[in-house]
Protein backbone atom coordinates (compact mmCIF):
# COMPACT_ATOMS: atom_id res chain seq x y z
CA UNK A 1 0.00 0.00 0.00
CA UNK A 2 1.51 3.39 -1.19
CA UNK A 3 0.69 6.38 0.96
CA UNK A 4 -1.16 9.28 -0.18
CA UNK A 5 -5.00 10.41 0.62
CA UNK A 6 -7.69 10.43 -2.70
CA UNK A 7 -10.69 12.60 -2.75
CA UNK A 8 -12.80 12.50 -6.19
CA UNK A 9 -14.25 15.81 -6.79
CA UNK A 10 -18.03 16.02 -8.19
CA UNK A 11 -18.94 17.92 -11.04
CA UNK A 12 -22.10 19.34 -12.54
CA UNK A 13 -22.07 20.55 -16.12
CA UNK A 14 -18.63 21.33 -15.44
CA UNK A 15 -19.39 23.42 -12.12
CA UNK A 16 -17.97 21.85 -9.26
CA UNK A 17 -20.04 21.05 -6.14
CA UNK A 18 -19.67 22.94 -2.46
CA UNK A 19 -19.57 19.32 -1.29
CA UNK A 20 -16.29 18.60 -3.27
CA UNK A 21 -15.03 21.18 -0.98
CA UNK A 22 -16.24 19.41 2.34
CA UNK A 23 -14.24 16.63 1.78
CA UNK A 24 -11.08 18.48 -0.20
CA UNK A 25 -10.58 20.36 2.85
CA UNK A 26 -11.33 17.62 5.27
CA UNK A 27 -8.96 15.36 3.06
CA UNK A 28 -5.85 17.85 3.34
CA UNK A 29 -6.58 18.09 7.03
CA UNK A 30 -5.69 13.97 7.41
CA UNK A 31 -2.65 14.55 4.72
CA UNK A 32 -0.96 16.58 6.86
CA UNK A 33 -1.49 14.53 9.78
CA UNK A 34 -0.11 11.62 8.32
CA UNK A 35 2.80 13.51 6.41
CA UNK A 36 1.02 12.39 2.95
CA UNK A 37 0.02 13.89 -0.18
CA UNK A 38 -3.40 14.71 -1.06
CA UNK A 39 -4.52 14.17 -4.53
CA UNK A 40 -7.51 15.21 -5.77
CA UNK A 41 -9.31 12.92 -8.43
CA UNK A 42 -11.01 15.40 -11.29
CA UNK A 43 -13.38 13.75 -13.60
CA UNK A 44 -15.45 15.33 -16.11
CA UNK A 45 -15.09 16.54 -20.03
CA UNK A 46 -12.73 19.61 -21.16
CA UNK A 47 -12.49 20.01 -17.46
CA UNK A 48 -8.82 20.49 -16.72
CA UNK A 49 -9.18 24.57 -16.12
CA UNK A 50 -11.19 23.56 -12.67
CA UNK A 51 -7.32 21.88 -11.07
CA UNK A 52 -6.17 25.44 -9.99
CA UNK A 53 -9.25 26.29 -7.54
CA UNK A 54 -8.34 23.00 -6.07
CA UNK A 55 -5.14 23.99 -5.37
CA UNK A 56 -6.64 26.69 -3.64
CA UNK A 57 -7.86 24.05 -1.64
CA UNK A 58 -5.22 22.45 -0.64
CA UNK A 59 -4.82 19.57 -3.60
CA UNK A 60 -1.05 18.62 -3.92
CA UNK A 61 -1.70 16.91 -7.03
CA UNK A 62 -5.23 16.77 -9.05
CA UNK A 63 -5.35 14.32 -11.15
CA UNK A 64 -7.48 14.91 -14.57
CA UNK A 65 -9.04 12.23 -16.49
CA UNK A 66 -10.81 14.08 -19.59
CA UNK A 67 -13.35 12.38 -21.82
CA UNK A 68 -16.47 13.81 -23.46
CA UNK A 69 -18.17 10.03 -21.53
CA UNK A 70 -17.37 11.83 -18.04
CA UNK A 71 -18.67 15.00 -18.69
CA UNK A 72 -21.92 13.97 -17.19
CA UNK A 73 -21.56 10.98 -14.40
CA UNK A 74 -22.65 7.44 -14.90
CA UNK A 75 -21.41 4.91 -12.30
CA UNK A 76 -20.13 2.49 -15.00
CA UNK A 77 -17.77 5.05 -16.24
CA UNK A 78 -16.98 6.08 -13.05
CA UNK A 79 -16.39 3.18 -10.91
CA UNK A 80 -13.93 1.95 -14.40
CA UNK A 81 -12.06 4.99 -14.49
CA UNK A 82 -11.48 5.75 -11.02
CA UNK A 83 -10.82 1.62 -10.09
CA UNK A 84 -8.14 2.11 -12.86
CA UNK A 85 -6.40 5.30 -11.46
CA UNK A 86 -6.56 3.31 -7.78
CA UNK A 87 -5.36 0.10 -9.06
CA UNK A 88 -2.16 2.32 -10.45
CA UNK A 89 -1.69 4.38 -7.78
CA UNK A 90 -2.60 2.99 -4.34
CA UNK A 91 -3.33 5.42 -2.25
CA UNK A 92 -4.26 4.96 1.28
CA UNK A 93 -7.70 6.36 1.27
CA UNK A 94 -10.51 7.37 -0.93
CA UNK A 95 -12.91 10.30 0.09
CA UNK A 96 -15.77 11.43 -1.18
CA UNK A 97 -18.80 13.04 -0.04
CA UNK A 98 -22.35 11.29 0.81
CA UNK A 99 -24.30 13.25 -2.30
CA UNK A 100 -26.48 11.48 -4.55
CA UNK A 101 -23.40 10.64 -6.66
CA UNK A 102 -21.28 10.11 -4.25
CA UNK A 103 -23.16 7.15 -2.35
CA UNK A 104 -24.23 5.77 -5.76
CA UNK A 105 -19.95 5.71 -6.80
CA UNK A 106 -18.66 4.64 -3.37
CA UNK A 107 -21.20 1.28 -3.37
CA UNK A 108 -19.77 0.46 -6.39
CA UNK A 109 -16.25 1.65 -6.43
CA UNK A 110 -15.56 -0.10 -2.56
CA UNK A 111 -17.29 -3.64 -4.23
CA UNK A 112 -14.84 -3.27 -6.96
CA UNK A 113 -12.29 -2.59 -5.04
CA UNK A 114 -12.79 -4.84 -2.56
CA UNK A 115 -12.70 -2.67 -0.12
CA UNK A 116 -14.44 -1.50 3.27
CA UNK A 117 -16.62 1.41 2.88
CA UNK A 118 -17.81 4.04 5.77
CA UNK A 119 -21.10 5.74 4.22
CA UNK A 120 -22.44 8.90 5.43
CA UNK A 121 -19.79 9.79 8.06
CA UNK A 122 -20.00 13.48 10.17
CA UNK A 123 -16.25 13.01 11.70
CA UNK A 124 -13.10 11.60 10.60
CA UNK A 125 -9.72 11.02 12.71
CA UNK A 126 -6.58 8.73 12.34
CA UNK A 127 -5.12 6.30 14.64
CA UNK A 128 -1.85 4.42 13.95
CA UNK A 129 -2.25 5.77 10.49
CA UNK A 130 -5.54 4.15 9.83
CA UNK A 131 -8.95 6.22 9.14
CA UNK A 132 -11.36 6.10 12.00
CA UNK A 133 -14.76 7.32 10.85
CA UNK A 134 -17.83 8.00 13.02
CA UNK A 135 -21.23 7.75 11.43
CA UNK A 136 -24.59 7.96 12.49
CA UNK A 137 -27.12 4.28 11.89
CA UNK A 138 -30.89 4.14 12.75
CA UNK A 139 -30.87 7.58 11.29
CA UNK A 140 -29.28 8.84 14.16
CA UNK A 141 -30.26 6.74 17.15
CA UNK A 142 -27.05 5.61 17.64
CA UNK A 143 -23.02 6.00 16.32
CA UNK A 144 -21.24 4.01 15.14
CA UNK A 145 -17.33 4.40 15.54
CA UNK A 146 -14.94 2.66 12.80
CA UNK A 147 -12.27 1.58 10.93
CA UNK A 148 -10.27 -0.17 9.03
CA UNK A 149 -7.90 -2.15 9.74
CA UNK A 150 -7.19 -4.76 6.99
CA UNK A 151 -8.90 -3.26 4.28
CA UNK A 152 -7.46 -1.31 0.86
CA UNK A 153 -8.16 1.37 0.13
CA UNK A 154 -9.94 2.77 3.01
CA UNK A 155 -12.99 4.26 1.35
CA UNK A 156 -15.34 6.81 3.42
CA UNK A 157 -18.13 9.29 2.62
CA UNK A 158 -18.93 12.80 4.33
CA UNK A 159 -22.20 13.64 4.95
CA UNK A 160 -22.86 17.15 3.28
CA UNK A 161 -23.14 20.21 5.42
CA UNK A 162 -21.39 18.53 8.00
CA UNK A 163 -17.61 19.38 7.74
CA UNK A 164 -16.02 22.19 7.78
CA UNK A 165 -14.47 24.18 4.39
CA UNK A 166 -10.89 25.78 4.54
CA UNK A 167 -10.33 29.31 3.30
CA UNK A 168 -8.96 29.20 -0.06
CA UNK A 169 -4.93 30.00 -0.36
CA UNK A 170 -4.26 31.46 -3.49
CA UNK A 171 -0.99 31.02 -3.29
CA UNK A 172 -1.48 27.05 -3.50
CA UNK A 173 -1.21 25.16 -6.76
CA UNK A 174 -1.18 21.63 -7.25
CA UNK A 175 0.59 19.48 -9.69
CA UNK A 176 -2.06 18.83 -12.57
CA UNK A 177 -1.85 15.41 -13.92
CA UNK A 178 -3.12 14.10 -16.95
CA UNK A 179 -4.66 10.48 -15.80
CA UNK A 180 -3.95 7.56 -17.76
CA UNK A 181 -6.69 5.23 -18.68
CA UNK A 182 -8.63 3.19 -20.99
CA UNK A 183 -12.49 3.36 -20.61
CA UNK A 184 -14.44 0.89 -22.64
CA UNK A 185 -17.67 1.68 -24.26
CA UNK A 186 -19.04 -1.38 -22.95
CA UNK A 187 -18.34 -0.28 -19.22
CA UNK A 188 -20.79 2.56 -19.31
CA UNK A 189 -23.51 0.89 -19.03
CA UNK A 190 -26.14 3.29 -18.10
CA UNK A 191 -27.34 6.19 -20.00
CA UNK A 192 -28.95 9.33 -18.51
CA UNK A 193 -31.02 10.22 -21.45
CA UNK A 194 -32.66 13.41 -19.92
CA UNK A 195 -31.95 15.94 -17.26
CA UNK A 196 -34.89 17.43 -15.35
CA UNK A 197 -34.37 20.84 -13.57
CA UNK A 198 -35.86 21.60 -10.61
CA UNK A 199 -36.74 25.05 -11.78
CA UNK A 200 -37.82 26.55 -8.42
CA UNK A 201 -34.51 27.17 -7.49
CA UNK A 202 -34.82 25.17 -4.76
CA UNK A 203 -31.81 24.07 -3.03
CA UNK A 204 -32.22 20.34 -1.75
CA UNK A 205 -33.06 19.23 1.99
CA UNK A 206 -29.88 17.85 2.12
CA UNK A 207 -27.60 20.67 0.81
CA UNK A 208 -29.78 23.48 2.67
CA UNK A 209 -28.16 25.90 4.78
CA UNK A 210 -31.75 26.18 6.68
CA UNK A 211 -34.83 24.22 6.78
CA UNK A 212 -38.12 25.39 7.72
CA UNK A 213 -40.67 21.84 8.07
CA UNK A 214 -43.83 21.47 8.89
CA UNK A 215 -45.70 18.80 10.15
CA UNK A 216 -49.71 17.22 11.52
CA UNK A 217 -49.89 20.40 12.97
CA UNK A 218 -50.09 22.23 9.60
CA UNK A 219 -53.85 20.91 9.45
CA UNK A 220 -53.70 21.03 5.99
CA UNK A 221 -51.40 21.54 2.44
CA UNK A 222 -52.82 25.31 1.95
CA UNK A 223 -51.30 26.11 5.14
CA UNK A 224 -47.64 25.47 3.88
CA UNK A 225 -47.75 28.76 2.38
CA UNK A 226 -47.16 30.53 5.90
CA UNK A 227 -43.37 28.50 6.35
CA UNK A 228 -43.06 29.20 2.40
CA UNK A 229 -42.85 32.81 3.56
CA UNK A 230 -40.58 32.70 6.25
CA UNK A 231 -38.38 30.36 4.40
CA UNK A 232 -38.01 33.01 1.40
CA UNK A 233 -37.11 36.02 3.87
CA UNK A 234 -34.53 33.52 5.69
CA UNK A 235 -33.65 31.55 2.31
CA UNK A 236 -34.76 28.31 3.71
CA UNK A 237 -35.72 24.76 1.83
CA UNK A 238 -39.32 23.53 3.33
CA UNK A 239 -39.48 20.13 4.47
CA UNK A 240 -42.41 17.83 5.96
CA UNK A 241 -42.25 15.41 8.36
CA UNK A 242 -44.03 11.43 7.46
CA UNK A 243 -47.31 12.46 8.63
CA UNK A 244 -47.51 15.19 6.35
CA UNK A 245 -46.48 13.34 3.43
CA UNK A 246 -48.49 10.08 3.81
CA UNK A 247 -51.39 12.92 4.33
CA UNK A 248 -50.29 14.08 0.93
CA UNK A 249 -49.57 17.56 1.61
CA UNK A 250 -46.57 17.21 0.65
CA UNK A 251 -44.17 15.59 -2.06
CA UNK A 252 -42.03 12.19 -1.13
CA UNK A 253 -38.91 14.50 -2.01
CA UNK A 254 -39.83 16.80 1.19
CA UNK A 255 -39.99 14.23 3.99
CA UNK A 256 -37.32 14.37 6.30
CA UNK A 257 -36.69 11.26 9.06
CA UNK A 258 -35.43 8.25 9.00
CA UNK A 259 -37.46 6.66 5.59
CA UNK A 260 -36.85 10.27 4.09
CA UNK A 261 -34.39 12.60 4.09
CA UNK A 262 -31.16 12.69 6.76
CA UNK A 263 -30.87 16.71 6.99
CA UNK A 264 -28.08 18.35 8.94
CA UNK A 265 -28.75 22.07 7.96
CA UNK A 266 -27.57 25.18 10.66
CA UNK A 267 -30.69 25.94 11.47
CA UNK A 268 -33.98 23.63 11.92
CA UNK A 269 -37.41 25.29 12.36
CA UNK A 270 -40.23 22.46 13.57
CA UNK A 271 -43.28 23.95 12.95
CA UNK A 272 -46.55 21.41 14.21
CA UNK A 273 -44.01 18.48 14.55
CA UNK A 274 -44.82 16.37 17.61
CA UNK A 275 -41.28 14.90 17.16
CA UNK A 276 -41.88 11.32 16.47
CA UNK A 277 -38.43 9.28 16.76
CA UNK A 278 -38.25 8.22 13.51
CA UNK A 279 -38.51 12.60 12.52
CA UNK A 280 -35.98 13.17 14.82
CA UNK A 281 -33.45 10.37 13.62
CA UNK A 282 -33.81 12.76 10.53
CA UNK A 283 -32.41 16.00 11.67
CA UNK A 284 -30.89 15.71 15.31
CA UNK A 285 -27.61 16.61 13.24
CA UNK A 286 -28.65 19.98 12.46
CA UNK A 287 -26.79 22.69 13.97
CA UNK A 288 -29.31 24.87 15.53
CA UNK A 289 -33.08 23.60 15.97
CA UNK A 290 -36.01 25.69 16.95
CA UNK A 291 -39.83 24.16 17.45
CA UNK A 292 -43.25 25.88 17.24
CA UNK A 293 -45.86 23.69 18.77
CA UNK A 294 -48.55 24.08 20.86
CA UNK A 295 -48.46 21.33 22.91
CA UNK A 296 -45.50 21.99 25.36
CA UNK A 297 -45.20 18.11 25.95
CA UNK A 298 -43.97 17.65 22.60
CA UNK A 299 -40.95 15.26 22.45
CA UNK A 300 -39.43 17.78 19.73
CA UNK A 301 -38.84 19.99 22.81
CA UNK A 302 -36.36 17.71 24.12
CA UNK A 303 -33.99 18.16 21.17
CA UNK A 304 -34.56 21.91 20.11
CA UNK A 305 -32.02 24.68 21.44
CA UNK A 306 -34.54 27.10 21.22
CA UNK A 307 -38.42 26.15 21.89
CA UNK A 308 -42.05 28.22 21.75
CA UNK A 309 -45.12 26.82 22.98
CA UNK A 310 -47.68 28.61 21.05
CA UNK A 311 -49.91 28.31 17.63
CA UNK A 312 -48.18 27.85 14.87
CA UNK A 313 -50.36 30.29 12.71
CA UNK A 314 -49.72 32.96 14.88
CA UNK A 315 -45.99 32.21 15.59
CA UNK A 316 -44.64 31.59 12.31
CA UNK A 317 -46.29 34.84 10.20
CA UNK A 318 -44.80 36.64 13.60
CA UNK A 319 -40.89 35.38 13.04
CA UNK A 320 -41.34 36.16 9.36
CA UNK A 321 -42.02 40.20 9.77
CA UNK A 322 -39.43 39.58 13.47
CA UNK A 323 -36.28 38.21 10.94
CA UNK A 324 -36.73 40.96 8.66
CA UNK A 325 -35.24 42.97 11.39
CA UNK A 326 -31.84 41.41 11.28
CA UNK A 327 -31.59 40.60 7.63
CA UNK B 1 -40.12 -11.72 -16.76
CA UNK B 2 -38.03 -13.25 -13.78
CA UNK B 3 -37.52 -10.84 -10.87
CA UNK B 4 -35.64 -10.98 -7.75
CA UNK B 5 -36.44 -8.94 -4.90
CA UNK B 6 -33.94 -8.73 -2.12
CA UNK B 7 -35.52 -8.61 1.34
CA UNK B 8 -33.61 -7.45 4.93
CA UNK B 9 -35.70 -7.44 8.18
CA UNK B 10 -34.99 -4.41 10.25
CA UNK B 11 -35.95 -2.94 13.58
CA UNK B 12 -39.31 -0.92 13.17
CA UNK B 13 -38.71 2.84 12.15
CA UNK B 14 -39.84 3.74 16.07
CA UNK B 15 -38.15 1.27 18.29
CA UNK B 16 -35.56 3.26 20.66
CA UNK B 17 -31.90 1.49 19.77
CA UNK B 18 -30.64 0.49 23.49
CA UNK B 19 -26.84 -0.46 22.93
CA UNK B 20 -25.57 -3.45 24.32
CA UNK B 21 -23.05 -3.81 27.23
CA UNK B 22 -19.98 -5.04 25.00
CA UNK B 23 -20.49 -1.25 23.33
CA UNK B 24 -20.46 -2.74 19.82
CA UNK B 25 -23.92 -4.10 18.63
CA UNK B 26 -27.21 -3.09 20.11
CA UNK B 27 -29.58 -5.57 21.93
CA UNK B 28 -31.51 -6.84 19.73
CA UNK B 29 -34.46 -8.39 22.13
CA UNK B 30 -37.65 -6.55 22.64
CA UNK B 31 -37.81 -5.05 18.64
CA UNK B 32 -40.70 -5.36 16.20
CA UNK B 33 -38.80 -6.48 13.06
CA UNK B 34 -40.29 -5.16 10.20
CA UNK B 35 -39.58 -5.55 6.50
CA UNK B 36 -37.04 -2.76 5.66
CA UNK B 37 -39.81 0.08 4.23
CA UNK B 38 -37.70 0.52 1.63
CA UNK B 39 -37.94 -3.27 0.21
CA UNK B 40 -41.89 -2.99 0.31
CA UNK B 41 -41.51 -0.55 -2.98
CA UNK B 42 -39.48 -3.30 -4.60
CA UNK B 43 -41.90 -6.30 -3.68
CA UNK B 44 -44.54 -4.17 -5.34
CA UNK B 45 -42.89 -3.19 -7.86
CA UNK B 46 -41.71 -6.60 -9.25
CA UNK B 47 -45.40 -7.94 -8.18
CA UNK B 48 -46.73 -4.97 -10.85
CA UNK B 49 -44.39 -6.12 -13.55
CA UNK B 50 -45.14 -9.73 -13.34
CA UNK B 51 -49.26 -8.69 -13.40
CA UNK B 52 -47.87 -6.93 -16.90
CA UNK B 53 -45.06 -9.01 -18.13
CA UNK B 54 -45.74 -12.93 -16.22
CA UNK B 55 -43.17 -14.85 -15.13
CA UNK B 56 -42.13 -15.23 -11.42
CA UNK B 57 -41.22 -12.67 -8.29
CA UNK B 58 -38.59 -14.70 -5.77
CA UNK B 59 -37.66 -13.60 -2.56
CA UNK B 60 -34.20 -13.50 -1.43
CA UNK B 61 -33.64 -12.68 2.25
CA UNK B 62 -29.94 -13.19 4.76
CA UNK B 63 -30.49 -13.46 8.41
CA UNK B 64 -31.76 -15.83 11.07
CA UNK B 65 -35.06 -17.66 11.51
CA UNK B 66 -37.15 -14.28 12.11
CA UNK B 67 -36.59 -13.26 8.68
CA UNK B 68 -38.87 -15.82 7.45
CA UNK B 69 -41.98 -13.55 9.11
CA UNK B 70 -40.57 -10.89 6.06
CA UNK B 71 -40.23 -13.17 3.58
CA UNK B 72 -43.60 -14.58 4.11
CA UNK B 73 -45.23 -11.47 3.88
CA UNK B 74 -43.89 -10.60 0.54
CA UNK B 75 -45.17 -14.17 -0.33
CA UNK B 76 -48.99 -13.27 1.22
CA UNK B 77 -48.31 -9.81 -1.03
CA UNK B 78 -47.72 -11.70 -3.92
CA UNK B 79 -44.12 -13.21 -4.70
CA UNK B 80 -44.02 -16.80 -5.92
CA UNK B 81 -40.94 -18.25 -3.69
CA UNK B 82 -38.41 -17.51 -1.33
CA UNK B 83 -35.16 -18.08 -0.62
CA UNK B 84 -33.49 -17.32 3.17
CA UNK B 85 -29.56 -17.06 3.41
CA UNK B 86 -29.59 -18.33 7.30
CA UNK B 87 -25.89 -19.02 8.51
CA UNK B 88 -25.32 -18.57 12.46
CA UNK B 89 -21.20 -17.05 10.25
CA UNK B 90 -23.61 -14.63 8.92
CA UNK B 91 -23.69 -12.71 12.68
CA UNK B 92 -22.23 -9.38 12.28
CA UNK B 93 -21.20 -9.35 8.87
CA UNK B 94 -20.17 -5.71 6.61
CA UNK B 95 -22.22 -4.64 3.57
CA UNK B 96 -19.26 -6.27 1.25
CA UNK B 97 -19.83 -9.79 3.13
CA UNK B 98 -23.89 -9.53 2.97
CA UNK B 99 -23.53 -8.50 -0.90
CA UNK B 100 -21.55 -11.24 -1.59
CA UNK B 101 -23.71 -14.03 -0.16
CA UNK B 102 -26.73 -12.73 -1.76
CA UNK B 103 -25.14 -12.13 -5.77
CA UNK B 104 -23.48 -15.93 -4.96
CA UNK B 105 -27.35 -17.38 -3.94
CA UNK B 106 -29.10 -14.66 -7.07
CA UNK B 107 -26.20 -15.76 -9.45
CA UNK B 108 -27.69 -18.97 -10.76
CA UNK B 109 -31.15 -18.30 -11.08
CA UNK B 110 -32.70 -17.08 -13.74
CA UNK B 111 -33.63 -13.55 -13.67
CA UNK B 112 -34.19 -9.93 -15.60
CA UNK B 113 -34.23 -7.62 -12.80
CA UNK B 114 -32.98 -7.50 -8.84
CA UNK B 115 -34.65 -5.19 -6.61
CA UNK B 116 -33.15 -3.57 -3.43
CA UNK B 117 -34.16 -0.57 -1.17
CA UNK B 118 -32.06 1.95 -1.88
CA UNK B 119 -30.57 1.41 2.07
CA UNK B 120 -31.69 -0.60 5.11
CA UNK B 121 -33.02 2.18 7.57
CA UNK B 122 -30.54 0.17 10.24
CA UNK B 123 -27.40 0.47 9.45
CA UNK B 124 -27.76 3.17 6.84
CA UNK B 125 -25.51 1.97 4.47
CA UNK B 126 -27.10 1.93 0.94
CA UNK B 127 -24.41 -0.23 -0.32
CA UNK B 128 -25.47 -3.70 -0.62
CA UNK B 129 -27.24 -3.08 -4.05
CA UNK B 130 -24.97 -1.71 -5.72
CA UNK B 131 -22.10 -4.32 -5.06
CA UNK B 132 -25.04 -7.30 -5.97
CA UNK B 133 -24.82 -5.51 -9.26
CA UNK B 134 -21.08 -5.27 -9.53
CA UNK B 135 -20.49 -9.09 -8.61
CA UNK B 136 -23.18 -9.94 -11.03
CA UNK B 137 -21.81 -7.85 -13.93
CA UNK B 138 -24.93 -5.74 -14.35
CA UNK B 139 -25.95 -1.86 -13.98
CA UNK B 140 -27.38 -0.34 -10.84
CA UNK B 141 -29.95 2.52 -10.82
CA UNK B 142 -30.15 4.15 -7.88
CA UNK B 143 -32.66 5.62 -5.57
CA UNK B 144 -36.04 5.35 -8.24
CA UNK B 145 -39.19 7.27 -7.42
CA UNK B 146 -40.29 5.99 -11.35
CA UNK B 147 -39.84 3.85 -13.87
CA UNK B 148 -41.03 1.41 -17.13
CA UNK B 149 -39.33 -1.63 -18.43
CA UNK B 150 -40.07 -1.73 -22.48
CA UNK B 151 -42.48 -3.46 -24.37
CA UNK B 152 -40.14 -6.01 -25.51
CA UNK B 153 -38.90 -6.58 -21.57
CA UNK B 154 -35.40 -6.04 -23.01
CA UNK B 155 -34.32 -2.33 -21.93
CA UNK B 156 -35.80 0.01 -18.29
CA UNK B 157 -36.41 3.87 -17.94
CA UNK B 158 -35.95 5.20 -14.20
CA UNK B 159 -36.27 8.13 -12.79
CA UNK B 160 -33.39 9.16 -10.44
CA UNK B 161 -33.53 11.97 -7.82
CA UNK B 162 -30.14 13.75 -6.85
CA UNK B 163 -29.73 17.41 -5.67
CA UNK B 164 -32.22 20.03 -7.84
CA UNK B 165 -32.60 17.50 -10.67
CA UNK B 166 -34.16 14.64 -11.81
CA UNK B 167 -32.26 12.10 -13.77
CA UNK B 168 -33.79 10.17 -16.73
CA UNK B 169 -31.35 6.61 -17.15
CA UNK B 170 -32.50 4.31 -19.97
CA UNK B 171 -30.43 0.49 -19.04
CA UNK B 172 -30.61 -2.68 -21.05
CA UNK B 173 -31.63 -5.69 -18.83
CA UNK B 174 -30.96 -7.35 -16.58
CA UNK B 175 -30.36 -4.72 -14.04
CA UNK B 176 -30.81 -4.12 -10.56
CA UNK B 177 -33.01 -0.88 -8.91
CA UNK B 178 -32.77 0.70 -5.59
CA UNK B 179 -35.98 1.73 -4.80
CA UNK B 180 -37.21 5.03 -2.96
CA UNK B 181 -40.23 6.44 -1.41
CA UNK B 182 -42.52 7.43 -3.57
CA UNK B 183 -42.12 4.52 -6.76
CA UNK B 184 -45.73 3.37 -5.87
CA UNK B 185 -47.77 2.36 -3.09
CA UNK B 186 -47.22 -1.20 -1.28
CA UNK B 187 -49.69 -3.22 -1.46
CA UNK B 188 -51.77 -4.70 1.74
CA UNK B 189 -51.38 -8.63 1.86
CA UNK B 190 -55.17 -9.84 1.90
CA UNK B 191 -56.04 -12.69 4.12
CA UNK B 192 -56.57 -15.36 1.02
CA UNK B 193 -53.00 -13.98 0.08
CA UNK B 194 -51.53 -14.97 3.94
CA UNK B 195 -53.65 -18.52 3.50
CA UNK B 196 -51.81 -19.19 -0.18
CA UNK B 197 -48.31 -17.94 1.46
CA UNK B 198 -48.08 -20.81 4.02
CA UNK B 199 -47.94 -23.16 0.89
CA UNK B 200 -45.30 -20.99 -1.37
CA UNK B 201 -42.12 -22.71 -1.12
CA UNK B 202 -39.51 -21.36 1.28
CA UNK B 203 -35.98 -22.92 1.08
CA UNK B 204 -32.87 -22.36 3.55
CA UNK B 205 -29.45 -22.47 2.55
CA UNK B 206 -26.13 -22.24 4.44
CA UNK B 207 -22.78 -20.71 3.40
CA UNK B 208 -21.84 -24.33 2.91
CA UNK B 209 -24.60 -24.68 0.36
CA UNK B 210 -23.82 -21.34 -1.71
CA UNK B 211 -20.39 -23.04 -1.50
CA UNK B 212 -18.87 -19.92 0.80
CA UNK B 213 -16.28 -20.32 3.16
CA UNK B 214 -17.75 -19.01 6.83
CA UNK B 215 -14.83 -17.51 7.54
CA UNK B 216 -15.39 -14.44 4.77
CA UNK B 217 -18.37 -13.68 7.10
CA UNK B 218 -19.84 -12.36 10.11
CA UNK B 219 -17.71 -10.25 12.54
CA UNK B 220 -14.07 -11.96 11.36
CA UNK B 221 -14.71 -11.34 7.78
CA UNK B 222 -15.69 -7.92 7.96
CA UNK B 223 -13.56 -4.65 6.23
CA UNK B 224 -15.07 -2.03 8.09
CA UNK B 225 -14.29 -2.86 12.15
CA UNK B 226 -16.95 -1.49 14.68
CA UNK B 227 -14.88 -0.15 17.43
CA UNK B 228 -17.79 1.26 19.60
CA UNK B 229 -21.69 2.14 19.45
CA UNK B 230 -22.63 5.48 21.21
CA UNK B 231 -25.59 6.98 21.88
CA UNK B 232 -25.97 10.15 19.94
CA UNK B 233 -24.38 12.99 21.08
CA UNK B 234 -25.93 14.62 24.00
CA UNK B 235 -27.09 18.12 22.68
CA UNK B 236 -27.20 21.27 25.22
CA UNK B 237 -30.01 22.28 26.98
CA UNK B 238 -32.86 24.20 25.17
CA UNK B 239 -34.53 27.18 26.34
CA UNK B 240 -38.44 27.77 26.08
CA UNK B 241 -38.77 31.36 24.42
CA UNK B 242 -40.84 33.01 27.21
CA UNK B 243 -43.54 36.31 26.27
CA UNK B 244 -47.12 36.91 26.65
CA UNK B 245 -47.89 37.09 22.89
CA UNK B 246 -47.10 34.88 19.62
CA UNK B 247 -45.61 38.47 18.78
CA UNK B 248 -43.57 38.48 21.75
CA UNK B 249 -42.16 35.14 21.53
CA UNK B 250 -42.02 35.65 17.85
CA UNK B 251 -39.62 38.83 18.64
CA UNK B 252 -37.28 37.27 21.38
CA UNK B 253 -37.23 33.76 19.37
CA UNK B 254 -35.65 36.47 16.33
CA UNK B 255 -32.90 37.94 18.90
CA UNK B 256 -31.75 34.92 20.06
CA UNK B 257 -31.11 33.34 16.26
CA UNK B 258 -29.17 36.89 15.60
CA UNK B 259 -27.27 37.57 19.05
CA UNK B 260 -27.00 34.05 20.38
CA UNK B 261 -26.85 31.37 17.33
CA UNK B 262 -25.81 33.88 14.44
CA UNK B 263 -28.01 32.69 12.06
CA UNK B 264 -28.47 35.83 10.89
Amino acid sequence: MAPGVWTIVEQRDGEIRKITYEIVSEGRRLADELGQKLTVVLLGSDIKDKATELGHYGADRVLVADDPRLGTYTTGAYVSVISQLAKAEEPAMILMGASSQGKDLSARLSARMGAGMAQDCTAFSLEDGNLVAIRPTYAGKAYEKVTFEDSWPQMATARPNVMSIAEPDTSRSAEVVDASFNLEDSAVMTKVVEVRKDESGKIDLTEADKIVSGGRGMKGPENYKILEDLAEVIGATVGASRSAVDAGWRPHSDQVGQTGKVVSPNLYIACGISGAIQHLAGMSTSKVIVAINKDEEAPIFQKADYGVVGDLFEVVPALTEEVKKYL
Amino acid sequence: MNIIVCLKQVPDTETQIKIAPEGKSIVKDDIKWVMNPYDEFGVEEALKLKEKFGGEVTVVGLGPKRVTESIRTALAMGADKGILINDDALEGSDSFATAKALATAIKDLDYDLIFTGQRGVDDDMGVVGASIAEFLGIPQLSVIVKMEVAEDGKSLTAHRPVEGQVLVIESSLPALVTTQKGLNEPRYATLPGIMKAKRKPLEEKTLADLGLDPAQFGEGGRKVKILEITPPPKRTEGKIVEGETPQEKAAGLAKLLHEEAKIF
